[in-house]
């Protein structure tokens, strides 16, 4: 979003498709009414805006779409409250408010050249997806690529269909994993730490981004340092809660830094200049 | 500031010209309410004003109201298909020209930490800046500071002209006015004005004899407060804090805000409301998860945000006026002076 307008004025969007990731996931595409807003939306994976329910609220959603595919904006959103509530009852047509982009993004030119070591778990899969979409387009410029992702049981992994055509790449890995045994489940078993400590990657020319739940990140952040992944080589997001995201509510802060405008994107070692405060 | 602009401002023509200004203003002022509390309010000539009082309450709420809608929305049906539902966003922006007369050198500044976050920053506030666009500013300069008041060990001063626009000084039979930005200067085109003569004198003069003690050292306080961040310092320096935010209320620097939304039917607003620092459900994640989960956190990244953290990003700036209301309101004496104190000589 620029600067010259009222950063407070959301726009109106059409929800288009809705998509059952999960029991408690549903992704919305959605298309700003404004064509010409719709034809300069621009953004970078990662960064986030706020969707609003007039008469609700507003909440926090990463922009799970890459800026690669601009036919909608895609938003994948857990049921955790009143606004996300609200959100899983929109069907197709009806309007919602999107405020963004907003927020900082990862530092994909950085990562150029790079192998790419993603680990997700859950809802944390969708800043994942934004950066992984985004870097297959653009594959040239990026080393091996290797997505480790896991979910509590098989029904909660999102991005089906999507996970299908990874699987099928030859230019990318998949590894997938459930908390724990079911039928006809063949793939890994195990907590998305305790697999990435069996798959034990060589820090060597990596990256590794990773998202989910705060416990997972903390057992995930520990297993990366076990292996040797220095602390500029781990990439995360952060959450918070979030009002205004354009750093003025105050609410966000970590120390000088703001989630809102410094975040949600954070390499380990800028991390571990902030005051601990997660 | 330009002394030779400096006009005379005879306390008898005050009434007259806040009057003439109404025509043009919302004009605002102190006013005694009852014994022990002053409130700016939109001036009547019967009420009698308050100059010589620190008022209870800074002038903020007149730049950035308590509540105030940022924009309006309202859904309609779509006649062809009841299923399918619009809905109509519009801005909300409300910026009357106003005067604030009679405002502190220690609230004028605090302005200027709004100012810093609101309309120089990355992000402008729109609400904010064209209200404080829309609004003069004219301060008293403090001849008798209170035995709270420690304006200048954060940087300010009884006489500070930052963030006003016309600055009076008290002198025999009224005030020696003089412009401190344009805005200012128009003002002071009003015929109440007259040259100052002699009286500039006498205002240099009584601007000298003022002074407020430096008690506090706080060079080196930014870097101290992230040393003890993870100190038992704040647990006990935060027993007898209640938490109930009044510090934040009174406070002329503090904007934290929150935004919620007002539905009557099938339209409403989108209203922005003061928040504090000091609640607990300022930041609650929706997860359960808090990070300042207690009165400890809070309070620390309240000192924090005010002593180190905006003074970082904001040139040394401290989010603090040294107006001294935290004191006088707070309900378990805690006196930031002596935190300050205490969190320079700890450890
Ligand atoms: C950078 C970032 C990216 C994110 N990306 C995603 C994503 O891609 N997908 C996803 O699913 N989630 C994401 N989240 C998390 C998501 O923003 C939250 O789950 C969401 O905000 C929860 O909103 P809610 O309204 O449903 O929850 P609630 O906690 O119910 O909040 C509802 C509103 O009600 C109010 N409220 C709540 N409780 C109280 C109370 N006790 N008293 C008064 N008022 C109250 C608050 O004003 C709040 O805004 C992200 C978060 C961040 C910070
Ligand atoms: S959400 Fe308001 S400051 Fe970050």
């Amino acid at each position: 979003m620029d600067n010259s307008g009222n950063p407070f004025l959301p726009d109106i969007g059409t929800v288009g498709k809705v998509i059952h990731e999960a029991p408690n996931i549903k992704s919305l595409q959605v298309v700003l009414n404004d064509q010409h807003r719709m034809q300069s939306f621009r953004f970078e994976p990662g960064q986030v805006a706020q969707l609003s329910i007039f008469g609700v609220g507003e909440a926090t959603f990463v922009i799970n779409s890459p800026p690669t595919r601009m036919e909608y904006l895609q938003f994948s959103i857990m049921r955790a409250g009143e606004v996300t509530e609200r959100l899983h009852q929109l069907k197709e047509a009806d309007p919602v408010g999107v405020r963004g982009p907003l927020g900082n993004w990862f530092p994909y030119e950085e990562m150029k050249g790079k192998d790419i070591y993603f680990i997700g778990g859950g809802i944390g899969m969708a800043p994942l997806r934004t950066l992984l979409l985004f870097m297959l387009d653009n594959r040239e410029d990026y080393g091996n690529i290797t997505l480790l992702y896991g979910a509590r049981s098989p029904q909660d992994l999102c991005y089906k269909e999507e996970l299908k055509d990874w699987e099928g790449r030859d230019d990318m890995e998949l590894i997938l994993t459930v908390d724990r045994e079911f039928p006809d489940w063949d793939r890994r078993v195990g907590l998305v730490p305790n697999v990435l400590k069996e798959l034990a990657p060589s820090p060597e020319g990596k990256v590794a981004v990773t998202c989910g739940p705060p416990i997972m990140i903390r057992f995930t952040l520990q297993a990366l340092d076990g292996l040797g992944f220095k602390d500029d080589q781990v990439i995360t997001t952060l959450e918070r809660r979030m009002k205004c995201g354009i750093g003025l509510c105050g609410r966000c802060n970590i120390g000088t830094k703001y989630v809102c405008t410094d975040g949600p994107v954070f390499s380990l070692a800028q991390l571990k200049e902030l005051p601990p405060e997660l | 500031m330009v002394s030779r602009e400096a006009r005379f401002l005879a306390t008898d023509n005050i009434p007259a010209l806040l009057r003439r200004l109404g025509n043009t203003y919302r004009v605002f002022a102190p006013v005694k309410v009852s014994d022990t509390i002053v409130l700016f309010q939109e001036f009547a000539e019967s009420a009698g004003l308050a100059l010589d009082e620190q008022t209870t309450l800074p002038p903020k709420e007149l730049l950035f109201p308590q509540t105030e809608g940022l924009v309006s929305y309202r859904y309609r049906k779509d006649a062809e298909d009841l299923e399918k539902s619009e809905v109509q966003v519009e801005e909300t922006l409300e910026a009357p020209p106003t005067i604030i007369f009679g405002v502190r050198p220690c609230d004028a500044r605090g302005l200027t930490v709004f100012d810093a976050v609101f309309t120089d920053g990355q992000w402008r506030d729109p609400y904010y800046k064209a209200r404080r666009e829309a609004t003069t500013i004219v301060t008293v300069l403090c001849t008798q500071p209170e035995s709270t008041c420690f304006c200048t060990s954060v940087g300010g001063s009884p006489t500070g002209i930052e963030g006003s626009d016309i600055i009076l000084t008290i002198v025999t039979g009224g005030y020696v006015a003089e412009p401190v930005t344009e805005k200012g200067e128009t003002l002071l085109q009003d015929e109440a004005f007259t040259p100052a003569g002699d009286k500039a004198g006498e205002a240099g003069e009584a601007r000298e004899k003022v002074s407020v003690e430096r008690e506090l050292e706080l060079d080196g306080i930014a870097e101290q407060l992230l040393d003890i961040f993870g100190t038992d310092f704040w647990e006990q320096v935060t027993a007898k804090c209640i938490s109930c935010a009044a510090c934040t209320y009174v406070c002329p620097t503090c904007f934290c805000f929150t935004i919620t939304d007002d539905t009557t039917g099938i339209e409403g607003s989108r209203i922005r409301t003061w928040d504090s620092c000091m609640f607990y459900l300022y930041t609650l994640e929706a997860s359960g998860h808090n990070p300042r989960p207690t009165k400890t956190e809070r309070y620390r990244n309240r000192i924090g945000h005010k002593f180190s953290y905006h003074p970082t990003s904001y040139e040394g700036m401290f989010g603090c006026s040294g107006c001294g209301r935290c004191i006088k309101v707070c309900p378990a004496s805690l006196d930031i002076r002596q935190v300050l104190r205490e969190a320079k000589a700890h450890g």
